[in-house]
């Protein structure tokens, strides 16, 4: 007998059934894994590859050439801030090492208690309000440590 | 009466929720018969969240307005008294009165999810006259209106059209190319939250000229709400039968899907976004073939960008000519410009072609939002050059840029005061392309670690004459040998600013003797 599929590879497989286990879906399908499990688990990969009828590697490809897809959950709250030209210009340099020295984490890493992680992004498309910062999801604009702090409090 | 606070997401990064909530509150409380509309942006971001009501005189305008403003706004609106937020008449302020607003005619006027709301405004005359027309003379008059590519390579968007309409019968496809990862850019952002039945339209259209039956917009992951709304957007138009099987009664088909970037600036590159639609790593194809020939899965498919195919419904209105009787030279119409980092009035500036720099940052823009002395621009995104206050004022075309070692781009422009480091300028743009090259090709893979690793050496001092001549040679075989625009282009921001601002690179230790 096989042994039973994990909640997590039986989700995947569901995932990849209901995008009609198209290939051309892969990074759709990546994404809804992701936005239901909170990241795309090493061995959820070999399922996906099977019900795409794909190379394991090929997945694996396509999963590590996107900044978005995680192996392990994010924090709790999950900042990211933007380090592209426009929030340069208002001083994204400063407050990314600001943001990072106070909560103790440096950038594109995950806090100790594994409940705040930082992320680098270029550009969230506010460039007239920078610098700019996402929070869960959640846009700032005119971002300064004092509003992140506070939203990360917030998110906690 | 109707009270407006956008719903764009820069709009809500600065609290347009909570102001709506109150507004909300504020009807209720005061038993008012107001409706509350959440539209998109007018793209004046230092007046966000920016409040509007409709009076007989026209729309009245209140910004920036908190969530604690709100009560005193809506009674100086229901009393028809001062308030020291109040901006007068909307469409009077002189940053929108200057503008030429064509394809943001709508943006921030209508809600941007009310089909009713979009076709009182003028939405769907464009795809109702292609309705009646065939795909060849569709494609002539977008050629004869000038209309050329948006996203920054500027190529006729009707010669492509042209191109796909004139092959055989059989699967084509239209993309439209969502991925706004430029810094400095958010037109194709406000249209997605602001106005998207337009760029669905402008897909319609594409997709009856040529005759092309699916169409993909893609959009990347860092706007969330702009695929959430898009998504909407597209049900409506499905709805209503302006999308799928028979779109507007015509008997033509054309289905429409929304896909998700995943973080890949590369993905904003044609080829790359296709093999990213197609499910697989973005990295870039070669060329020839083009696109046009074969793009997505191997078919005849139209790439344009967000605002190239937004431009469309409003020729097909009004005429080719219309469209033409603005811009200069060969860049015809108007470029929604983008005034981005350090400035004081930052937001979106519809102009035609041939409006200076100058116009843009000084007048539109109110100069540098810190007070401090303009330094430099870098315009037309992460791969465009950087400008001295020298070049303010050349005029914005796509040619006399080109002839100024410049780009024009998808019209963004980030100002910086005189506190930047052109140096760590330098470096970032090779420290950009170093973590977003998709890697296919050597000069641009491994160009941007050597680039990066040899500007540190210049910034330490390290025989700064010998390693700036070892970037410039890098940057030329970078610029002639990468496949495309990321490793071919990096070199502008780079050598722009060693060309521009040799000071900030002259780092070498001066002898005890000086």
């Amino acid at each position: 007998m096989p042994e039973p599929a994990s909640p997590q590879v039986e989700h995947a497989i569901a995932v990849c059934a209901a995008h009609g286990n198209a290939a051309s879906e892969l990074i759709e399908i990546l994404h809804d894994i992701q936005d239901e499990a909170g990241c795309v688990a090493e061995e959820t990969l070999p399922a996906i590859a099977k019900a795409l009828n794909l190379a394991r590697a090929e997945v694996h490809g396509v999963m590590s050439f996107y900044h978005d897809f995680r192996r392990a959950p994010a924090g709790r709250v999950r900042v990211q801030l933007c380090r592209a030209e426009s929030c340069q210009s208002r001083g994204a340099s400063a407050l990314i090492e600001d943001f990072c020295a106070r909560h103790d984490v440096a950038l594109g890493q995950t806090s100790r208690d594994g409940m705040l992680t930082v992320e680098a992004v270029y550009c969230l498309g506010n460039c007239a309000l920078s610098p700019a910062a996402m929070v869960n999801g959640r846009l700032v604009g005119r971002a300064d440590v004092a509003r992140l702090d506070a939203l990360v409090a917030e998110a906690r | 009466m109707r009270i407006y606070v956008p719903a764009d997401s820069a709009a809500l990064s600065v609290g347009a929720d909570e102001t709506a909530a109150a507004v909300d509150a504020a009807i209720a409380a005061r038993g008012l018969d107001a409706t509350l509309v959440r539209n998109g942006s007018r793209g004046m971001f230092w007046l966000e969240p920016l409040v509007e009501a409709e009076t007989p005189a026209g729309r009245i305008a209140f910004g920036p307005v908190t969530a604690g403003d709100v009560d005193s706004v809506i009674g100086a609106i229901v009393d028809g008294t001062a308030h020291p937020l109040a901006l007068g008449l909307t469409e009077e302020i002189p940053y929108l009165k200057n503008q030429e607003r064509l394809t943001f005619e709508r943006v921030g006027v209508t809600d941007p999810l009310s089909l009713a709301d979009y076709e009182a405004h003028g939405g769907l005359a464009g795809l109702r006259a292609a309705l009646g027309m065939d795909g060849a003379a569709i494609c002539k008059e977008v050629l004869d209106s000038g209309l050329r590519g948006r996203g920054g390579a500027g190529f006729p968007a009707g010669i492509k059209w042209k191109t796909v309409h004139d092959l055989p019968e059989g699967q084509k496809y239209i993309c439209c190319n969502g991925d706004e990862g430029d810094s400095g850019t958010f037109a194709d952002r406000m249209i997605f939250e602001g106005d998207p039945f337009l760029l669905i339209e402008g897909m319609v259209i594409a997709g009856i000229a040529v005759g092309a039956t699916e169409g993909y917009l893609y959009i990347r992951s860092e706007y969330p709400r702009s695929i959430e709304v898009m998504k909407r957007a597209v049900a409506i138009m499905e709805a209503a039968g302006w999308l799928g099987a028979n779109v507007g009664g015509s008997g033509r088909t054309f289905w429409l899907k929304v896909r998700r970037g995943a973080g890949a600036y590369i993905c904003g590159e044609e080829s790359s976004m296709l093999e990213s639609i197609e499910g697989k790593r973005g990295t870039v194809r070669s060329k020839p073939p083009i696109p046009a020939i074969s793009g997505l899965f191997g078919r005849p498919t139209v790439i344009n960008n967000v605002l190239t195919l937004a431009a469309v419904p409003l020729i097909m209105d009004k005429g080719a000519q219309f469209y033409r009787d603005y811009g200069m030279g060969r860049s015809t119409g108007t470029l929604p410009f983008q005034l981005a980092g350090n400035i004081a009035r930052g937001g979106l500036v519809e102009k035609a072609f041939g409006v200076t720099l100058r116009e843009l940052v000084e007048d539109f823009g109110g100069g540098t939002a810190s007070g401090r002395p303009f330094r430099t621009a870098q315009v037309g995104g992460p791969l465009g050059a950087y400008v001295s206050a020298g070049m303010l004022d050349l005029p914005m075309d796509y040619e006399t840029f080109a002839e100024n070692g410049a780009m024009v781009g998808h019209g963004g422009i980030v100002v910086f005061d005189d506190t930047v480091d052109m140096g760590a300028m330098a470096r970032f743009a090779f420290e950009f392309c170093e973590i977003e090259s998709c890697g296919k090709c050597t000069p641009c893979r491994v160009g941007a670690v050597r680039g990066k690793e040899t500007v540190e050496k210049i910034l330490r001092g390290e025989d700064v004459a010998k390693n700036v001549a070892l970037v410039e040679d890098l940057c030329e075989v970078m610029r002639d040998g990468s496949l495309c625009a990321m490793g071919g282009l990096t070199p502008m921001p780079v050598l722009s600013a060693l060309k521009l601002f040799p000071e900030d690179f002259d780092r070498a230790p001066k002898l005890a003797a000086e």
